[in-house]
Order: C-alpha cells, then structure tokens, then sequence
C-alpha cells in the first residue's frame, strides 16, 4: 500500500488546481476526497485487470499450437483456488462498499447552518432563489461557506450536476431534493442537466460563479431589488432571462421551440384550433400563466406552466419587455 | 471416411416462403431469428453512425437537436428489445440449444414459432415508431416525459416493447421445460454444456421480469391515452415508481443479455484451447447466482433518484455480490488457457477480446455501485461505456464469436479464416478506440445523451467517432463474408473445431430431426474423444459408436468396454 502512494499522490496533484487527465479542477469540499476513492478503486483493477491480461497473453503465447501442439494433461478444476479467487477480491470489495458508504452519507448530510438557496427546473432553463428573494439564471455561491440546494421542478425530471464539485442530484416533480456543497475555489464552473428531459436538454446549462463573501453579499443585495430601481422594460429584459425565456423564445424574429417575439406585440395571431387572437397584455399573461390553452399555429404545446413560479411584479415588467421588442 | 453426399438436411429438405416462416423446426427458426436480428441491427448500427457523425464535433452539423434525441432513443430501443435481448438465447439459442443437449427440438414447438411470430409483429410496431412521429424519450420511457410531454409515437413503441416482451417470456418457458425433460438419457445436470447453463439462467429471469417491464409499459401507455395519473405527481402518483417498475426488469435484462454469451465463451474458450473448461461447476453456478442476485439490485440505478439514503445503502452493498460470480467466470476461463494447444481462429479471437472487454466492462461496474462514486458518474459518458463494454464488448462479441464457431454447422460452409480474423481484430480495435474515451468523458463531466458539448470534450468524442467508423467497417465485411461463404465458401467437416458438445458430434449440415437415435453422452469438454484427420479437414472420433461414425464413444463407455472385456 506504501508504495502506491506515490503514485495515489501523482495522479492526485494532477487533478487538483488544474484539472488533470480523469478530472475537472476539485472546486468542492467533496472533490479531494472523491477523487481519492476513484484512485482506489482504479488501482485495485488496474492489478486486476493487469493480472488477468498479462497471464493470458502469457499463456496465448506459450500455449500457441505452434508451440504447443498437444494440450498437456493438467487438472480441470480446484475447489481451493477457486475460494482463493472469490475471496481476495471479495474483502477489496467490502472496502470499497465501505468507502463509497462514508462518502455518500458525507454527502447526503449537509451541515445545519448551511446556506440554503432554492433551485428552479424546467425545460430548459435554470432559476435560483436566494434567503433575501433575489433572483437569478446563473448561479452565485460565496466561498468557504456552506451551501445547500432545494431543488424543483416544474415538469419533467432533471438534474443538477455541477462536475467541479462531484455533486449530482435528480429534481423530481412534485417533490423537493437537496444537495450540498462548500465551494473552496474561486471562479466559474459549469452546471448541467443531467437527466434527459427532452428537446434542448444538452443547452439546459448554466454557470456557477463562486465569489468572495463580501462581493457576493454585494450581489445578491443589488439582486433583490432591481425591478424597483430599473426602467419596466430593462427590470423585465433581467426578468425574461432570470426565468430562462430565452430557452425557447428568441428576440430576434428567429424560430426555436417557441413563437419568436419580436415585433408580435398588438398583432393577430391564428391559433392551433383555427382561431384567432390579438396579442395585448392579457393574452401574454394568459400565455405565461396557462401557456398551452392557446397555442399559435405551428407550435406543439410543449411550454411549461409559470402558474405560481412568477409573481405580478415580475409579470409587469415582463410584458412591458415583450412589448419593447419591435423591429 | 464420412458419407459427403448427405442427402436430406434441414437446409434442403423442404423449400419456399412456408417452409420457413411457418416451420416448427428449432433450426431454421433459429436462423430467421438471426436473420431478423441482424437487419434489426444494421438499423441501430446505422443510428449510431449517425449519432457520432454529429458529435464528432459540438455544435450542430447534419442534424438537429430534435433528429439527435431520436437518434439515440431508437439506437437504445432497438438495440436493447430487438437485438441483443433475442439476439443470443432466441438466435443462437434456437439454433443451438436441442443439438447441444441431444434432443430432437425444442419442448414445444408451437409456441417457439409462436414466440418468432411475436417478435415480428413487435418488430412491426418499431416500423410503425420510424414511419410516424418517431420517439424521443430515451430507451428507458422515463415519466413523466413519456407520459405527459413527449409529442412522440410513445404508445406504439410501449406496445411494441410489450408484444417482444411475450416472445422473451415464451422463449423462457420452452428453454426451462427443455433444457428439463429433453435430455437424453446418461446427460445429468453436470453434464450440461456451459452454454445451456448461461441459457437456463436467463429464462428463469426472462419469465420472472418480463411480466414487470410488459405491465410497466402498458401503464405508461394507459398513463398517456387515458391520464390515470399513477406517474403523474399533479394527480398524486410518483414519478421515481416507473424508475423502479423499470429497472425491476431491465436491471436482470442486463443479464439475460450477457449470461448466454458469457456460456458461449466458455464454449469457445475449451474448444479453441482444445482444453476441458476448468471449474466447470463453479461456472455453471456462477450463472445461476447472478440470475437469482439480479433480481435485487435493481436500486443501483437510482442512487442520485432521490430514493432514501438506506435504500440506496442496501442495494449498494447487494450488488457488490454480482461481481464475484462475474470475477469466478473470467479467473476460470484464464485458468483453461494454461496449459492448452490455442488456436487463434477468428471465434478464439472474439473470445480473447471478450475476457478484456468483459473484465472492463465488470469492474467499471464497481465504480458505479461505490455509492458515493455514482453520484458523479452518474448519468455521463462513463456510464454510457460502461454498459456499452458489457452489452457490446461482451455480449455482441460473443453473439459474432458463435456465429462463426456455429456458421458450418448451420450451413455446412466455412466462412474465410483469414478475413474473419482480420476482421475480428479490427472490431476489436475499433470498439476499444470508441469506448476507452468515454470513460474519461464521463470522469471530465460530460453528461450521456447531449447534443451538444463543451469544447473541452471534443477531443473524447473525435477518437470515438473515428473507433465507430473503424467498427462500422468491419461490420459490414463480417456481413459481406458470411453470407458469401453461404454460397461459395469451402464445404464444411462434420467437426472442424474439435469440440465435444453433441452438436458437433453430426453430421455438417443437421437432419431436420438432429438426432436419429438418442445420442449417447458423455463429458461435453472431454476434447481428447476427438482427433485431427487430414483426409476430412476436421476432426473425428477416436473410438467412434458402432453404427454412427459421427458420434464418439466417451470415455466412461470405453473404460466400461475394457473392464468388461
């Protein structure tokens, strides 16, 4: 074991700052010992497997039947040597159950006084709610302190998976999952979906910025109340990004899942049953609130329910934004 | 010297379309199961072609997001239902199982066309998938997609998967019943081949989990029609209850998929080795232990789920069990080497690269089941390997490794050695070059199905698509040789491998009822019964029955004769 440790220590310094060969920069309190444990186990198959690989290329070697035309007689079986076999890799394998046990309940209790911020799912974008009610598409995370997710989602399952940090956890509808972490790394990090949840799932990404305490106190003060110190139409431009509109409806007349909005605002729109409605303020709202109720022609029904994820005020300046976009 | 103007085989003795789609022959069912897999196969090959086209760099290049997720689903889905889980026990299975223990055909006839016949209509309903609106949720149908936001022919491939689910769980029942009342007599159940074991175990699992996936399926389809609301959590059902309905099935179809070509390589391995198998017991048992296992670490694909902590505890801790018996397998076939006389034909070759691909494939296992390990790799490109290692890596390779071993038997016509081990070398290669990579895609971060990706994962995803093209090369001149040593290949010995099993012990082309007479049995790995002649090209009896110059006189008759006498 001694003698490995030198090697445990290579690909170890590989991976911290800078990243390395197997893995992303170790940003998370999590990361060092994770990493650790993955090194264990790579070691112990790696004999294995050398083991394995090396006898029978040596016997495919010695036994080829140009050197060895007759088999020679040998026995065909030895109870002795196959409890050998089982029970060697059997007590690596304890060890290696016991290890992922302690890590795993590391992981699954998070500190009491953790730093709790609120993480929204949907198709396909990210929203997170800090303790003050600020608002945010990116995630912003202070550095050495606690953090802990509570996370939903408004449709389908999804995942946040943050590979700097080594966490990962599913968000199931109609139940609430957490995570946590202690980021020890300033920077920005990437933050994925990381269960399948339709059309844009690989663009449903984000970044984390992991920021000193007192720039991030700083940000997440301005956060809070922008809609009451901005213009309506700029408080709604951070709103339609902060909600990850963006997603599906672009500003520039181009088409993505959904109708783009440039320029529709007081427009007559044909609906999918044939209908037709003009788009003022009642209808966006109607749009955002129960969005596949009327549904423009072209378009499959697939936008998720806001009903309850955006307050009024955040609402009024969104629709103000919406009527800002012209040509 | 043999009689080479056979005469009547099973091949020649009746013609047209009816003959075969209606036959209750074992053996040209058999062949039509592997025929259909194989066409099944070259439209999930050509998917995956697709798929590493497009992610050969990020971005969007040939197709789009909506045509990608399509993509893999469909690679998944039949890949998964109509390829590998009939590919090997309905295929080679069929074809192979009644000579091996040296019975007439299987159990019940009737219901093994039956079983074929199912398989085509399933296979209709994935026709119907591709011609409409397709599918996008992922093989694995998970709720609430499937059943509420999906704007994909759902329904159809439920059902489809539903109807193959019964052609598997037919297939199960008349394996049991045979592999039980149709040895001849003097076969006890240590005299078994390996093979049969490996197929014994899967139907034990095809007939207790396949009902699970078939009601789990039908509900997503009720879910969808009807909005009954047993997945949906607005109606107070649960979305993580189909995860475990699922993978209740589709955790032990893992190893219905691997058990009968893990019996195959041990096949191949005494056979190539001209060695008996050594711990013949030990491997048979192996099989039926990791059967009875699989059915209780269906958990292990939920850690980051949300299910409890303790669960996730406890189905950590079971599955670590699986990889002894897997461990047994391998140290054995390692073991049967020694001391051999290895002949590295194209079938040997496969199943060399299976002790590496499936030693792989095994102990990238134990990182996923390490609780805390899966929590990153979970849902990455290392996971995709993984089980690619396994159900490829082993699985497929041992399915192409059989197809050679039992191609003269099938149509009494060698394929070209020198091709097919060019060939096999070069799949071996190039499935290596495609799926080391992803492991350190996976441990980098990457997540599985994504269409698009990080710049800092292109060069992962560059090797692989060149591994898939070298793969996909050699696919197609496997093909193109096997079907023509069909026509034009050398004719076949009655025995060119020396192996002992009864299917070898006839002539090179079956009667239609395999066996005149119940054959007389003896130690299946026993290699020393046969011996090489040059006049024939193969190999043939050193003490041949009176009477039937095909079949050996094992050794326990012979020590009787001479005690006797």
């Amino acid at each position: 074991m001694t003698l490995l440790l030198p090697v445990f220590a290579a690909f170890q310094s590989q991976s911290g700052q800078e990243g390395g060969f197997w893995f992303p920069v170790q940003a998370s309190n999590h990361a060092d010992r994770y990493d650790w444990v993955f090194f264990y186990i790579l070691i112990v198959c790696g004999i294995f497997l050398l083991g394995i690989t090396v006898s029978a290329t040596w016997f495919l070697f010695k036994y080829h039947r140009s050197r060895a035309p007759e088999p020679e007689p040998s026995p065909s079986h030895s109870t002795a040597l196959e409890i050998v076999w089982s029970v060697i890799p059997a007590i690596f394998l304890a060890y290696m159950f016991w290890l992922g046990f302690v890590g795993f309940m590391e992981q699954r209790t998070p500190p009491a006084d953790a730093y709790e911020i609120h993480a929204t799912a949907r198709k396909w974008s990210w929203s997170f709610t800090y303790p003050n009610g600020a608002e945010s598409d990116e995630l912003h995370v202070p550095l050495g302190v606690p953090v802990k997710m509570i996370m939903s989602s408004q449709d389908v399952i999804h995942a946040l998976f943050i590979p700097a940090f080594r966490v990962k956890q599913d968000i199931v509808p109609g139940r609430y999952s957490d995570l946590w972490f202690t980021p020890i790394m300033e920077g920005e990090f990437e933050l994925y979906c990381a269960e399948y949840c339709g059309k844009d799932h690989s663009t449903m990404q984000t970044s984390v910025f992991v920021e000193p305490e007192g720039v991030f106190n700083a940000w997440v003060e301005e956060a809070a109340d922008f809609i009451s110190k901005l213009p309506p139409a700029e408080a709604g431009e951070r709103v339609f990004k902060m909600k990850g509109c963006a997603a599906c409806h672009s500003i520039d007349g181009s088409v993505v899942t959904g109708p783009s909005f440039k320029g529709q605002f007081g427009t007559t729109r044909k609906l999918a049953d044939g209908s037709s409605v003009t788009m003022d303020e009642n209808y966006i709202r109607k749009s955002i609130l129960e969005p596949n109720a009327q549904v423009v022609a072209g378009f499959d029904p697939v936008m998720t329910n806001f009903q309850g994820q955006i307050n009024d005020d955040q609402l009024r300046v969104l629709i103000e934004y919406i009527k800002s976009v012209k040509e | 010297m043999y009689d080479k103007s056979q005469g009547v085989n099973y091949l020649n003795c009746e013609r047209g379309f009816w003959s075969w789609f209606g036959t209750l022959d074992h053996k040209r069912l058999g062949l039509m199961y592997m025929w259909s897999v194989m066409g099944a196969m070259l439209v999930g090959g050509l998917f995956a072609m697709a798929m590493r086209l497009e992610l050969f760099a990020p971005g969007e290049q040939y197709v789009n997001a909506e045509q990608f997720n399509q993509l893999f689903t469909l690679h998944g889905a039949i890949m998964v239902f109509l390829v590998i889980i009939p590919g090997v026990p309905a295929g080679l299975g069929n074809f192979a199982l009644p000579l091996m223990l040296g019975a007439k055909d299987v159990a019940f006839p009737k219901l093994n066309r039956f079983s074929y016949h199912l398989w085509v209509i399933g296979a209709l309903f994935f026709v119907g998938v591709l011609v409409t609106t397709g599918l996008d949720t992922g093989w694995t149908f998970y709720a609430p997609y499937s059943t509420l936001h999906s704007q994909t022919a759902v329904v159809w491939a439920t059902f489809g998967a539903f109807v193959l689910g019964f052609s598997s769980i037919f297939t199960g029942i008349n394996f049991i019943a045979t592999i039980h009342k149709m040895r001849p007599p003097g076969m006890t159940w240590f005299k078994v081949p390996l093979f049969c074991w490996g197929l014994y175990a899967t139907a034990i699992m095809q007939i207790l989990a396949t009902p699970v996936l078939g009601i789990t399926l039908l509900l997503v389809g009720v879910e969808r029609m009807l909005g009954v609301g047993i997945f949906n959590p607005d109606l107070g059902g649960d979305p993580v209850l189909f995860q475990h309905l699922f993978w209740f099935y589709s955790h032990p179809a893992v190893y219905i998929m691997v058990l009968p070509p893990l019996g195959i390589i041990s096949e191949l391995i005494a056979t190539y080795s001209r060695k008996h198998i050594y711990g013949y017991r030990f491997i048979a048992m192996s099989s039926v232990a990791i059967a009875l296992v699989s059915f209780i670490v269906w958990g292990h694909h939920m850690f980051t789920s949300g299910q409890s902590p303790l669960t996730s505890i406890v189905f950590s801790a079971i599955t670590f069990f699986v990889a002894i018996p897997s461990a047994i397998k391998v140290f054995n076939w390692v073991a049967t080497l020694y001391k051999g006389s290895i002949v590295l034909k194209a079938p040997m070759i496969y199943a060399l690269s299976v002790i590496w691909l499936f030693g792989i494939g095994g102990m990238t296992g134990l990182w996923l089941t390490t609780l805390e390990q899966d929590i990153h790799l979970h849902d990455t490109y290392f996971v995709v390997a993984h089980f690619h290692f396994v159900m490829v890596g082993t699985a497929i390779f041992a399915m192409l490794g059989g197809m050679h071993h039992w191609w003269p038997k099938m149509f009494g016509r060698m394929y070209p050695e020198k091709l097919a081990q060019i060939s096999s070398t070069l799949t071996f290669v190039g499935f290596n070059l495609t799926f080391l990579p992803q492991f350190v895609a996976g441990t980098q971060g990457m997540p599985r199905r994504y269409f698009d990706y990080a710049p800092r994962f292109e060069i992962y995803n560059q090797i692989s698509s060149v591994g898939a093209a070298f793969i996909g090369i050699s696919m197609f001149m496997t093909l193109w040789y096997l079907l023509w040593a069909i026509k034009k290949g050398k004719p076949a010995p009655a025995n060119p491998w020396g192996a002992v099993t009864l299917d070898w012990q006839m002539p090179p082309i079956p009667d239609p009822h395999n066996f005149k007479d119940a054959p007389v049995v003896g130690d299946p790995y026993d290699m020393d019964l046969f011996v090489w002649s040059e006049d024939e090209g193969g190999y043939v009896p050193r003490n041949p029955v009176p009477g039937n110059p095909y079949q050996a006189l094992p050794r326990s008759a012979i020590e009787e004769g001479t005690s006797s006498a």
